[in-house]
């Protein structure tokens, strides 16, 4: 890994990293140093000060039981986008990859919804399930009504939000499946591993490190990216049904003005994208090892 | 017994097909009908070939909340930002990667491990001292605001310094007996053989810029900045009376062009996908 010819000079490198740099100080080191400091602060009542008031941010907001329904929500929300998205997506594969008629069409066919942004595939998804005008929603008679029923706008978000994500998916288990050698699933079938059998006890072990590094991606997308689709589809409603942990800070910092709990939800969402990318470089490594 | 396995595996990958196909055709569908039909929720799944003209019109549309600015001024400025986005994102992290690479310089890994913190860092998670610290740089309403918070990226650097790595030490030899210096192999030698891995960045980029929702919504304040992802969810909020055929041809010209350039760069895209997105 360490290159033994290189160039000399120092200047020159620093001048190269500079932009980067420059762009990381203002927009990711600054923000998130006071996005800590407006944790530990309160503004006086009249906006023109602040104090220091330590963890009262934090504890206020642990003790607050709208946080922890929201926490609740983000993580069946998260859960369920990430099982349909991932079960669908290694469906898709798993069949594209046979040496069927056609199956660079069928290729093309799930990967363009990759390029659809989050928040249009809520607008396509109205016309889809609304009440009134939805294609399948006008059917489903006068209890189908996610502006009104929680249940059903989760119902919604999830499906609209695992929509968009199968393509990324299938494009992971595609190339995992085609690294499998031939080889090894021939000598399977000669020793009688048919079907689903065969797919159960060679195929999916191999695709593990696949599974666990497309679990965690999942897992970022369906917590951070998920904004647009949920914001523009329901807007945390009903009465919240649908707010999730992101949302909630949008909600409460920018709509609320609430900056100190604002910034304290911003701090603990820091920990938990912490969290998240080491297990993601985890099995980024075991994916490429295997 | 192998050709009725085909036929299922056919039946499974049409299904997959039509559903992802099917709540697009409606949106084309829908687009050429009557806006009134629409709203009475009488959506035909056959296009009328004579509301094509819609898609054209749609490019001049007003909404009530965009003071005059039309679509085709959305689409612009979401070309913008998504180019903005991925050519700068592109240019700093190949030339970080590239000083990262091949020189020795104090603080170098302090440095690139300072650029790869960003990856803790998605802007929805800091969104509000970002906007902060954006309004106290004066750039709300510009398009400095709308790329520059999103050019700084930990993934390509580090994408690009493994590239760079592969890159043999002879080749880096040859290039410095021959008189090159630090940028002449950089255009010459680094630039080339990274070609196929920006073409794949860039299809990516170009996609997370153009879908941005998030960000637009707070730096875009005034309409003159509004991204065209940004106008659509205008449109649909019940406050717009938007006519629904103009929402659904709108979209479509939304939805277009990151969907052509994901198809049309389709194989560097793929093979890329899955080497950068680590």
């Amino acid at each position: 890994m360490e290159r033994r010819t290189l160039f000399p000079g120092k200047l020159l490198p620093i001048a190269l990293m500079a932009p980067q740099l420059l762009l990381t100080f203002i927009f990711f080191l600054w923000p998130a140093a006071r996005a800590i400091e407006e944790s530990v602060t309160a503004a006086n009542a009249f906006g023109t000060d602040t104090l220091f008031v330590g963890f009262d941010n934090f504890a206020a907001l642990f003790t607050d039981s709208q946080y922890w329904s929201s926490v609740g929500r983000t993580l069946f929300f998260c859960a369920a986008v990430s099982l349909v998205a991932m079960t669908l997506g290694l469906l898709f594969a798993n069949f594209a990859d046979r040496n069927l008629r056609g199956k660079n069409w069928y290729r093309t066919f799930f990967i363009w919804p990759y390029a659809v942004a989050p928040a249009l595939s809520a607008v396509v998804w109205v016309f889809l399930a609304d009440p009134q005008i939805g294609l399948i929603g006008r059917y489903l008679g006068p209890n189908w009504n996610y502006g009104l029923n929680g249940n059903q706008a989760m119902g919604l978000v999830i499906a609209a939000s695992a929509w968009k994500q199968v393509s990324y998916n299938f494009i992971f288990y595609l190339a995992a499946l085609q690294s499998i050698p031939r080889s090894l699933v021939e000598a399977a079938t000669l020793d009688g591993a048919r079907g689903f059998t065969r797919f159960r006890t060679i195929i999916w072990p191999l695709l593990w490190p696949t599974t666990m590094f497309l679990l965690v991606v999942n897992l970022v997308y369906a917590a951070f990216d998920t904004f647009g689709t949920i914001y523009a589809l329901t807007g945390g409603g009903p009465a919240g049904a649908t707010e999730t942990l992101v949302v909630k800070v949008y909600e409460d910092g920018y709509i609320g003005n609430d900056i100190g709990g604002s910034a304290a939800q911003s701090v603990a969402l820091m920990v938990l994208v912490v969290a998240l990318v080491s297990l993601q470089f985890k099995f980024l490594n075991r994916r490429t090892a295997a | 017994m192998m050709r009725q396995n085909n036929y299922l595996a056919h039946a499974v990958l049409i299904f997959g097909v039509l559903l992802f196909l099917l709540p697009i055709w409606v949106m084309l569908a829908g687009a050429t009908q009557h806006a009134g039909a629409i709203a009475r929720g009488d959506i035909s799944l056959i296009p009328d070939i004579h509301g094509l003209g819609i898609f054209w019109q749609a490019l001049f549309f007003k909404g009530v909340a965009s003071a005059g600015y039309p679509v085709w001024h959305m689409l612009l400025v979401s070309f913008a930002m998504a180019l903005g986005i991925a050519v700068g994102k592109i240019a700093i992290s190949l030339i970080s990667a590239f000083a990262v690479v091949f020189f020795r310089f104090p603080l170098r890994r302090v440095l690139f491990w300072t650029i790869f913190l960003t990856l803790m860092l998605p802007v929805e998670v800091r969104i509000i001292p970002s906007f902060a610290v954006l309004s106290s740089l004066h750039l709300v309403n510009t398009y400095g605001g709308l790329t520059l918070p999103l050019i700084a990226s930990a993934t390509a650097t580090l994408l690009f310094r493994q590239v760079f790595a592969a890159i043999p030490d002879e080749l880096v030899e040859a290039a410095r007996l021959d008189g090159a210096g630090p940028l002449t192999f950089l255009r010459d030698m680094v630039l080339p053989v990274s070609r196929a891995n920006i073409a794949a960045l860039f299809v990516i980029l170009f996609v997370y810029g153009w879908n941005q929702y998030l960000w637009p919504l707070l730096v875009a304040s005034t309409p003159a900045y509004s991204t065209i992802v940004l106008g659509i969810v205008q449109m649909i909020s019940p406050d717009e009376m938007t006519p629904w055929n103009m929402i659904m041809a709108t979209t479509t010209l939304a939805l277009l062009p990151p969907i052509v350039v994901v198809i049309l760069l389709q194989r560097a895209f793929v093979r890329g996908l899955t080497d950068v997105d680590k």
